[in-house]
C-alpha cells in the first residue's frame, strides 16, 4: 500500500522525500493525524505546500531507518510539554498565571480563560496557554493531590 | 374508519338527532360544516353534511335537501371574500346550491369541499389525517384548524401540574415516605421540650420558690430530658433535611432527563417556533426551581402544618378556653393571607414577564452586538435595556409594598396574640383555673407557631412559582411527536433509492404550501430543486426527511410509503448537507463520525479525504484530534461544510439531500465543495436545493417549483428554451452577476 519512498535530511537540515523514480520533495514534514488519541496511527507526510505525499496507516509498519528519521522529525516539530505538577495558580480570576512542572522542565504561562482547559476523555486533559502552547495531562488520576485539587476547579 | 368517528364525534350535539334520523343504514358520515349565514348574509344556522353517498343540507327552515353521490359533472367549491364566504355546488349549466358562512368557518368549508371531491370521484381514503400545527407539529384533525396542543391556552390549573410531579416521585417513593416519617418525628420531638416546662415549673420550680419543696433533683431529670429531646430533634431534622434534598435532587434529575429526551424526539416544527433561550431556561432553571421548591418549601410546609396541628391539639387538650383565645389570630391571619394571595400571584406573574422581557433584550443585544456596533446603536440598546430594567424594578416595587406591609403586620399580630394570651392566661391563674406552668407552656407553643406563619406565607408564593415552573415543563412533555412511529415497521433488506411523490400536499396551519406534487426520481439520479423563496423547496425536503409527515398523498421509497418505516431506521439512509453545518463541541474525528460513532479511524480519514477535507485537517495543530465547535477551533464556512460532507459520506446514505450546501461560501470555496460533492453524489439519489443555478449543473433534471406547484421539469438547456419560470430565474441571476461586474 505504501509506495516505495525514501527520506533523508539534506545539508540544510531539511527533510527530503523521494519516491522511487520521482522528483525529490524538499522541506517535507511528517504530521500525525491523531496526535492525541492515537499518535501511532495515521501519519501523513506532506510537502512544504501542504500537499499529502504519502499516507502511512501505522508508524510501526515503517522500516526501522525511515522510522528513526520520522520519529526524530516528529519530536522536533511537536512541542507539547506534559504537565506533571502544578505549583501555583495566581488567582481565581482570569487570566491566571500558572507555574508548573513539565516533562521539559519548570515553566510559567498565562491561561486566558478556563475555556482553554479541555477535557479530552475521562482521564485526559489539555491546556492551551495565551501563546497557543499546548500542555498535555495524559492521566489526571496519576497527578499528585495538590495539582488535582487545583484542576478540579476548572474541569 | 377514523373519519366517521372523528366527524361524528365532532358534530355538535344539537344536530345529532336530526342527522341520525336522516342517515340510512350503513351510511358513513365523512365531514360536516355549519354554514352560518343565509342568502341575505344574516346569521342563520345550517348544516351541510357529507356522507359516503350523499351531500345533505339543512337550512334554518329545517327541511333538508340532498344530492346522491357521485354527481357527475358537478363541482363543489368554497371561496371567501371579505368576512364571508360561500360554498357553491355547480352543475355544468347552473348553480344548484349555495351555502354562506363567516370567515371563521372557512377551514371547515374547505375541508368539506376537498373531501367532497374525493367521495365524488369514488375513492375516499381513511387516512385523511388533517394538517400539521406550525408551532408544535401536532396533527390537527379538528375542522376549525386549531391545534389541540397549542391553541386553547392551557386551562389546567397550575397547581395540578405540581400534583403531576408525583409521577416522577414514584421511583423514590420509599425515600419520600422515609422523609415524611422523619418530618413527623422531628416536628413531634421538637414539641416535647415545651411540654416538659409545665411540670417542671408547677411541680418543682414554683413549689421550690414558695418554700414548699427543697429537693431539686427531679429538676435536673427534667432538664436532661429536655436536652435529650433537643438533641434528638436536631438529629432527626438533619436526617429529614438530607433525605428530602436527596429525593428532590433525584426527582429533578429525572425531570430534566425526561424533558431533554422528549425534546430530542419532537419535530423540527416545534423548535422553529421556540426561542432557544426559552427552551434552555425551561430545562435548566425550571427544574432547579422545582428542586428547591420540593426540597425546601414542601418539607418546610409539611413541618409547619404538622407543627400547627400538633400544637393546637396539645393546647386544646390542656386547656380548651385558653387554647381558643390563643388561636384566635389564626383565622384573621388566614383571611389576610387569602386576600393577599391573589395580589401576590398577579405580582409574581408580572415580575416573571418583566424579567423575561429584560432577558430577551439581553438575548437580542449580545449575539447581535456586531450589528449594534455597525449601526452605532449602542445607546439605543442601553435605552431599551433601561426601559425593561426599570419595568422590573417597578413591578418588584409593587410587590415589595405588599410584602413590607404584610411582614410587620404578621409580627404585630404575633405580639398582639401573645398579649392576649398573657392577659387571658393571667386571669385564669388569678381564678386558680390553671397553673403558671400551663401558661408558660402556652406561651412557648404560641411563639413557635407564630414564627411558622411567615414561612407559611412564603410558601404560598413559592407554590405559585413552582406551579408555573412545573407547568412550563409539562408543556414540553405533553407535546406529541408529530411523526408517528408505525406499530409494525417494515425493514427492507436492500434499498435502491427510488423516490416517488404522489399528490403530496402540506399545510402550515390553514395555509397550504404544497398543492399536490407528483414526482419520481430514479435511483442514483440527481435532481435540482429550483424556485423562488417560499416556493416550498425546503418544505418538500423536510417531508422527504420525515421531519414531518405529508397532510395528503404519499412519499414512497422503492414503492413503499415512508410512513411504514421506523423513523430512526429511515433517516439512517438519508444524508443531509445543510447550508450552515453545525459542528458539535468535540474533535473533528468525532464530528465526522457523528452519524456512525463506531467508524474506524481509517474510515474517518477516507471520508475526509473524499470530502477534500483531509489536507486542511492535517494543517490544524492537532489534526483529526483538533477540537471544534462552540469552544473549539474556529473553522471557515467552507471547512465546516467539507466536514459535514465527510459526515454525510461516512454514513453512506442512499438518499442525499443538499440544502443550499454552497450558498454561504465564496466561489473559490464553492469550487472545492463542488469537488467534494461530486464524490458524494456518486450512486446516490440526490435532491439538491440551490439558489445559485450554477451549482446544479450536475443535476440530471431540474424541477422548478413555484408557489407549491411543480411548474417545469427538464434539463438546463431545455428549460431555457421553454422560456418559462426557470429561464426567468436564470436571466435574473445572469443580470445580477453582470451588474455586480464579476
Amino acid at each position: 500500500m505504501i509506495s516505495k519512498f525514501t527520506l533523508h535530511h539534506d545539508v540544510f537540515g531539511r527533510l527530503v522525500f523521494t519516491v522511487s523514480g520521482g522528483e525529490p520533495e524538499v522541506g517535507a514534514e511528517p504530521v500525525r493525524a491523531f496526535p492525541l488519541s492515537a499518535p501511532d496511527h495515521g501519519l501523513s507526510i506532506r510537502s512544504a505546500s501542504g500537499r499529502e505525499l504519502v499516507w502511512i496507516d501505522n508508524i510501526e509498519s515503517l522500516p526501522p531507518d525511515l522510522r528513526r528519521i520520522v520519529d526524530e522529525e516528529l519530536t522536533r516539530r511537536e512541542f507539547m510539554p506534559v504537565l506533571t505538577h502544578i505549583h501555583h495558580v495566581s488567582a481565581a480570576t482570569e487570566p491566571s498565571e500558572w507555574e508548573v512542572d513539565t516533562d521539559r522542565g519548570r515553566t510559567r504561562f498565562v491561561l486566558n480563560s478556563e475555556e482553554d482547559i479541555h477535557r479530552l476523555g475521562p482521564d485526559k486533559a489539555m491546556l492551551i496557554d495565551a501563546q497557543g502552547v499546548r500542555y498535555l495531562i495524559p492521566a489526571l488520576q496519576s497527578l499528585d493531590a495538590q495539582s488535582r485539587r487545583i484542576l478540579e476547579r476548572y474541569l | 374508519m377514523n373519519n366517521q368517528i372523528n366527524a361524528w364525534d365532532s358534530l355538535p350535539v344539537s344536530w345529532r338527532a336530526v342527522v341520525r334520523e336522516r342517515l340510512v343504514e350503513g351510511e358513513r358520515l365523512v365531514s360536516w360544516f355549519e354554514p352560518d349565514l343565509d342568502a341575505g348574509l344574516r346569521y342563520a344556522a345550517g348544516l351541510l353534511l357529507l356522507t359516503d353517498r350523499r351531500l345533505i343540507a339543512w337550512n334554518n327552515a329545517g327541511t333538508p335537501s340532498d344530492w346522491s353521490l357521485p354527481l357527475p359533472d358537478h363541482e363543489l367549491s368554497a371561496d371567501e371574500r371579505g368576512g364571508a364566504g360561500a360554498v357553491e355546488l355547480l352543475s355544468r349549466d347552473r348553480r344548484v346550491g349555495v351555502w354562506r358562512y363567516t370567515a371563521g368557518r372557512a377551514a371547515a368549508a374547505h375541508r368539506l369541499v376537498r373531501l367532497f371531491d374525493r367521495v365524488n370521484v369514488g375513492h375516499i381514503k381513511s387516512d385523511d389525517a388533517g394538517t400539521v400545527c406550525p408551532s408544535c407539529g401536532e396533527l390537527i384533525t379538528s375542522d376549525d384548524g386549531l391545534c389541540p396542543n397549542c391553541s386553547p391556552a392551557s386551562t389546567v390549573p397550575p397547581v395540578s401540574s405540581l400534583i403531576r410531579l408525583l409521577v416522577f416521585a414514584r421511583p423514590v417513593h420509599r425515600f419520600m415516605a422515609l422523609g415524611f416519617v422523619l418530618t413527623l418525628a422531628a416536628t413531634g420531638t421538637g414539641l416535647i421540650a415545651p411540654y416538659l416546662t409545665q411540670p417542671m415549673l408547677d411541680k418543682i420550680l414554683i413549689p421550690f420558690a414558695e418554700g414548699k419543696r427543697n429537693d431539686v433533683g427531679p429538676f435536673w431529670w427534667y432538664l436532661s430530658g429536655m436536652a435529650g429531646v433537643t438533641v434528638l430533634s436536631w438529629l432527626l431534622d438533619w436526617a429529614r433535611t438530607y433525605t428530602i434534598a436527596w429525593v428532590s435532587e433525584r426527582i429533578s434529575r429525572d425531570l430534566r432527563m425526561r424533558t431533554f429526551a422528549h425534546l430530542q424526539k419532537l419535530s423540527l416544527e416545534f423548535f422553529g417556533g421556540k426561542r432557544t433561550g426559552d427552551l434552555i431556561a425551561r430545562i435548566s432553571n425550571n427544574t432547579e426551581r422545582l428542586c428547591n421548591f420540593l426540597a425546601i418549601n414542601v418539607s418546610g410546609f409539611a413541618t409547619d402544618v404538622l407543627l400547627i396541628v400538633l400544637t393546637a391539639s396539645i393546647m386544646l387538650s390542656t386547656d380548651f378556653s385558653l387554647a381558643v383565645v390563643a388561636l384566635l389570630p389564626f383565622p384573621i391571619i388566614f383571611g389576610l393571607v387569602h386576600l393577599v394571595r391573589a395580589r401576590l400571584r398577579r405580582g409574581f406573574a408580572q415580575a416573571e414577564i418583566a424579567w423575561a422581557a429584560m432577558t430577551s433584550v439581553l438575548a437580542d443585544a449580545i449575539p447581535g452586538i456586531r450589528v449594534v456596533k455597525a449601526f452605532a446603536q449602542e445607546s439605543r440598546e442601553v435605552e431599551r435595556f433601561r426601559h425593561s430594567n426599570d419595568r422590573v424594578m417597578e413591578v418588584n416595587d409593587r410587590m415589595n409594598l405588599v410584602w413590607s406591609f404584610f411582614g410587620p403586620l404578621m409580627v404585630f399580630f404575633t405580639e398582639c396574640g401573645l398579649l392576649v394570651v398573657w392577659a387571658f392566661g393571667a386571669q385564669r391563674i388569678f381564678q386558680k383555673d390553671i397553673t403558671v406552668g400551663v401558661l408558660t407552656m402556652f406561651l412557648f407553643y404560641i411563639t413557635k407557631v407564630y414564627t411558622r406563619f411567615e414561612s407559611l406565607i412564603l410558601m404560598i408564593a413559592a407554590t405559585q412559582r413552582a406551579a408555573a415552573a412545573a407547568q412550563r415543563l409539562f408543556e414540553i412533555l405533553d407535546r406529541v411527536p408529530s411523526v408517528p412511529e408505525p406499530t409494525r415497521p417494515l425493514r427492507p433488506e436492500r434499498w435502491q433509492g427510488r423516490i416517488e411523490l404522489e399528490g403530496v400536499r402540506f399545510k402550515y396551519g390553514s395555509r397550504e404550501v404544497l398543492h399536490g406534487l407528483n414526482l419520481a426520481i430514479q435511483p442514483g439520479k440527481m435532481i435540482g430543486l429550483v424556485g423562488p423563496s417560499g416556493a416550498g423547496k425546503s418544505t418538500l425536503i423536510n417531508l422527504i426527511c420525515r421531519f414531518y409527515d405529508v397532510a395528503e398523498g404519499a412519499i414512497r421509497i422503492d414503492g413503499v410509503d415512508v410512513r411504514s418505516f421506523s423513523v430512526e431506521d429511515y433517516r439512517k439512509h438519508i444524508g443531509i448537507v445543510l447550508q450552515d453545518p453545525f459542528l458539535f463541541y468535540g474533535t473533528i474525528a468525532e464530528n465526522i463520525a457523528y452519524g456512525r460513532p463506531e467508524a474506524t479511524r481509517q474510515e474517518i480519514v477516507a471520508a475526509a479525504r473524499a470530502a477534500h477535507a483531509h489536507e486542511f485537517i492535517l494543517r490544524l495543530p492537532d489534526g483529526y484530534d483538533s477540537l471544534v465547535g462552540e469552544r473549539g477551533q474556529s473553522l471557515s464556512g467552507g471547512e465546516r461544510q467539507r466536514i459535514s460532507i465527510a459526515r454525510a459520506l461516512l454514513i453512506n446514505p442512499l438518499i442525499l439531500i443538499l440544502d443550499e450546501a454552497t450558498s454561504s461560501v465564496d466561489t473559490e470555496t464553492e469550487r472545492e465543495i463542488q469537488a467534494a460533492l461530486e464524490t458524494l453524489i456518486q450512486g446516490r439519489t440526490t435532491i439538491a436545493i440551490a439558489h445559485r443555478l450554477s451549482t446544479l449543473r450536475r443535476a440530471n433534471r431540474l424541477v422548478v417549483l413555484e408557489s407549491g406547484e411543480i411548474k417545469e421539469i427538464g434539463r438546463h438547456d431545455e428549460l431555457l428554451q421553454r422560456d418559462g419560470v426557470y429561464a426567468r430565474l436564470h436571466r435574473a441571476q445572469v443580470e445580477l452577476v453582470q451588474g455586480i461586474g464579476i
